[in-house]
């Protein structure tokens, strides 16, 4: 190794001047000690690890990835990568059977969604709950989400022929939880996209995005799903087609993880991939596309930015959206982490820190008390419906609600 | 997207400007590519490190933003700054027209213009002499220097004693021992702090005066002055080590101010070019957003530290628009080999036109202006002038405008 080696690195830990704003603005630290905090897990470690992985802690695993600190950072320093890439690198503890069921998502949707009754009545019981709470320390407080009986890519097989009729096309990645556990945010997608004169087509087979294999170490499986969305992704775009997605996180994934963590190279698709509220909101100020809303619609909403939307900086764009509705009155939430990060919160051992996070956002819905909250992720939506007892909706599941067709 | 205003830059300069220009009616975006100096504040604004400052405008360089405005405008502006930050939510301390002192964590006694509400501003230098005083540190905190502080008002005549808490609340933080910091402590804080005034008032004996470390506020701007209600003598905050909780809670008011007003602020995203022609800005490119368009921009990127201004081994460059810069020939004369002297580098920054117009190869843009530490000229810290030209000149930009 030179010395360039050692003092410098992919994720730029070498321009870190040590100011510790990253840790000042990390949801884990005040919530839980044991984790060493961003500077420390990242810059400062990556620093030591280079010379000897040695100085590697297992207790990075507590960063949730949320990039809160990259957003904060005064000096660029990609913070979160740094700590993410050394788990990848040189963590030795191997994904237990229970981190593995956790980040199968689509894996444990196509076993579990025939029998989706069966599932839901099992994952929803008190025994059960109390056998995956000692069995696999997934925490019993968890509500799991609800499988659907029929998935949306079944339901749409159906619609897909009358999509043709519109001369605009755009090519939907739907993802595990729309496909598994809420087909309905999919036809709402699809309702929205039709009322703007816009047909929607499936990609040909996508895969989960990874998100919860790569939190999980679960390295190899998550590239593998990488490389073949990226080819998947790769053949609508060159057939003109812009991607659209209604999760913030597997947008996320899918535009900047794929290249910084799992070194998959995404570069002929990625500026094609954006969240539909994004591609909706340009559409709709450029003057290119006018909605008709109903006019007696009425709703008190309060809008969470997930963390990866924090990152994406595309919270402007769903805000945006959600203002132009007539009848809406919308608080925008500060901007706090909700806690759960994905599967993160489902595991016993984060539970408290986990709803310790996010207990600022629950205070200040609570102060608002909205009709319901409004935010583009899935897994927030389980924390907040779970931790507030209210209903959380997808910008455009709100939408599709107050369009007047 | 297209605003009226685009302001690049989410420091003091881009809020103020910021919050002036919504006030004005005018669409505004302000991008930010990361935190700014408020969080290394010491919680006091500074306007000119002299007893006089305005009658001390004429002996700056020509070059001073201050110089610029002129004596004159500089009163009405620093007026107008208190008033804002009224308006914001944010009572500063101070007589915007003259200069107090603040109480350093050496003990010492600067000269301040306007202070963060729980950093006390005195009036001269005799209010410090001759006091009892009880300075209290929380068990394992190592950026509040209790001996420095004891040292420093010793001198001035006063007798103090040190006393440190034991709080079960911070023994989690406790188990973290780098963890220890500023910000991390103050978020407890802002529940226990009930508990801290109760013991600081057991502790008490004869003192008339309590010292304790800026680590409450952060989410709730009413702690300090809850302390002081429940402990029967003056209670100061004194600044610790970065980041500093006061200066991040004000970036949190400002915030949220601008966004109250209707102001659009895109954290954590960066201007990445811009697109000139015939002397105007018509848009920038983003990280995030991708191209955003306005009728006006300003560049309020801060100085070095915050990547306004960079340098390569020959040139000091501004690296947006690749504008003019103030600068010395030659590396060998930016500084002074001993670094306590003031060292010519730190006053490079853009130059402008007196109405602050970005100048570039000697023309100016018509639509592009630079507030704040950008600015070339300043020699903030030798001349105590940081916040108070991020203040002025954002409020002078934003007249102009
Ligand atoms: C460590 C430190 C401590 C200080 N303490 C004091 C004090 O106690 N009192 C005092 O009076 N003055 C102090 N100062 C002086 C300080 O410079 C001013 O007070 C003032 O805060 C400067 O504000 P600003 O808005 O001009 O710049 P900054 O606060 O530096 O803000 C500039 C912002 O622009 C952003 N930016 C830069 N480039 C881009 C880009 N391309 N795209 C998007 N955003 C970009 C940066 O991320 C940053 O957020 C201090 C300065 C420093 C460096
Ligand atoms: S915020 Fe950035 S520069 Fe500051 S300590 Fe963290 S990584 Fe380093
Ligand atoms: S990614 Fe989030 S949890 Fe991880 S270190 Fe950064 S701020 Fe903390």
């Amino acid at each position: 190794m030179t010395l360039q080696e050692y003092t410098s690195s992919s994720h730029n830990f070498e321009e870190c001047m040590k100011c510790t704003v990253c840790t000042a603005y990390c949801p884990v630290v005040p919530a839980n000690p044991k984790y060493p905090g961003p500077k420390q897990a990242g810059p400062d470690g990556e620093r030591l690890r280079l010379k000897d992985p040695f100085f590697f802690e297992e207790t990075l695993k507590y960063c949730l990835n949320c990039k809160r600190c990259e957003v904060a950072c005064p000096s660029g320093v990609k913070v979160a990568d740094i700590i993410q890439a050394a788990r990848i690198r040189y963590s030795k503890s191997k994904p237990k059977l229970r981190d593995r069921i956790l980040a199968s998502t689509d894996f444990m949707g196509t076993l579990a969604r025939p029998f989706a009754p069966v599932v839901n009545g099992m994952t929803g019981l008190g025994a059960t709950k109390a056998v995956l709470d000692a069995t696999f320390a997934i925490d019993k407080h968890r509500t799991f989400p609800k499988y659907a009986f029929k998935g949306f890519e079944s339901w749409f097989r159906k619609e897909a022929p009358d999509q043709s009729r519109f001369p605009e096309q755009v090519a939907y990645f739907h993802g595990c939880y729309v496909n598994y556990n809420f087909p309905q945010l999919g036809k709402d997608f699809v309702k929205v996209m039709n009322a703007a004169g816009i047909g929607v087509s499936l990609l040909d087979k996508e895969k989960c995005c990874g998100v919860a294999m790569i939190s999980n170490g679960m390295i190899d499986g998550a590239k593998k799903h990488a490389a073949h969305n990226v080819a998947v992704l790769g053949k609508a775009v060159e057939s003109g087609k812009k991607i659209l997605t209604t999760s913030s996180t597997c947008t996320f994934t899918m535009r900047d993880e794929y290249p910084e963590l799992l070194g998959i190279d995404n570069g002929k698709v990625r500026d094609s991939i954006t969240l539909a509220t994004r591609y909706l909101y340009e559409k709709i100020v450029a003057g290119e596309v006018k909605l008709p809303f109903k006019k007696d619609f009425h709703a008190k909403i309060a809008y969470h930015t997930p963390c990866h939307m924090e990152k994406l900086g595309w919270g402007v764009f769903s805000i945006g959206l959600l203002k132009m509705i007539p009848g809406i009155e919308l608080t925008v939430l500060d901007s706090n982490c909700c806690g759960i990060a994905g599967t993160y919160g489902f595991k016993k051992e984060n539970y408290e820190v986990s709803q310790a996070i996010g207990k600022p956002l629950f205070d200040q819905i609570a102060r608002v008390a909205p009709d319901y909250v409004a935010c583009d992720c899935e897994t927030c939506k389980w924390q907040i419906e779970m931790s507030t007892g209210l209903e959380v909706r997808n910008p455009i599941s709100v939408l599709a609600e107050a369009l007047d067709i | 997207m297209e605003f009226d205003v685009m302001i690049i830059g989410g420091g003091l300069a881009g809020l103020t400007a910021g919050l002036a220009l919504q006030e004005k009616g005018k669409r505004t975006a302000i991008v930010s590519a990361g935190q700014n100096a408020l969080h290394f504040s010491s919680g006091a604004f500074g306007l000119l490190d002299r007893e006089d400052p305005f009658g001390a405008v004429a002996e700056l360089d020509e070059d001073h933003p201050y110089a610029r405005i002129g004596a004159d405008s500089l009163r009405t502006f620093a007026e107008k700054a208190k008033g804002l930050f009224a308006r914001a939510g944010i009572e500063l301390n101070g007589n915007p027209l003259g200069n107090g002192f603040r109480l350093t964590p050496q003990g010492a006694l600067k000269r301040a213009w306007l202070t963060l509400p729980e950093v006390d501003l005195f009036p001269d230098e005799a209010a410090v002499k001759g006091h009892k005083v009880l300075i209290v540190n929380l068990l394992g905190y190592l950026d509040f220097n209790t001996s420095f502080l004891a040292l420093g008002l010793e001198k001035k005549g006063c007798t103090c004693r040190v006393e440190t808490l034991r709080l079960p609340e911070m023994e989690r933080l406790r188990q973290n021992p780098s963890e220890m910091r500023s910000v991390n402590i103050a978020r407890v804080m802002d529940n226990a702090w009930v508990k801290v005034a109760g013991e600081v008032k057991s502790l008490l004996k004869d003192e008339d005066w309590v010292i304790l470390p800026q680590v409450f506020g952060l989410r709730d701007a009413t702690v300090p002055s809850q302390i002081r209600e429940t402990v029967p003598a003056r209670v100061l905050f004194v600044g610790t080590m970065p980041p500093s909780v006061p200066g991040m809670r004000t970036q949190m008011q400002l915030k949220r101010a601008y966004e109250a007003l209707g102001g659009t602020f895109l954290m954590g995203d960066e201007v990445l070019s811009a697109e000139t022609g015939e002397a105007r800005v018509r848009s920038v490119e983003t990280r995030n957003i991708g191209r955003i368009g306005a009728k006006d921009f300003i560049l309020a990127t801060g100085s070095y530290f915050s990547k306004g201004i960079a340098s390569d081994m020959n040139h000091v460059y501004e690296p947006l628009f690749a504008a003019d810069v103030i600068q010395d020939e030659g590396r060998g004369s930016w500084y002074d080999p001993n670094f306590f002297n003031p060292q010519s580098f730190l006053s490079y920054g853009v130059a402008t036109t007196p109405g602050f117009k970005v100048l570039k190869e000697g023309v100016p843009f018509e639509n592009l202006y630079a507030a704040g530490s950008v600015l070339g000229g300043c020699r903030s810290l030798a001349l105590g002038c940081g916040a108070g030209v991020a203040l002025v000149t954002a409020l002078s930009v934003a007249e102009t405008i």
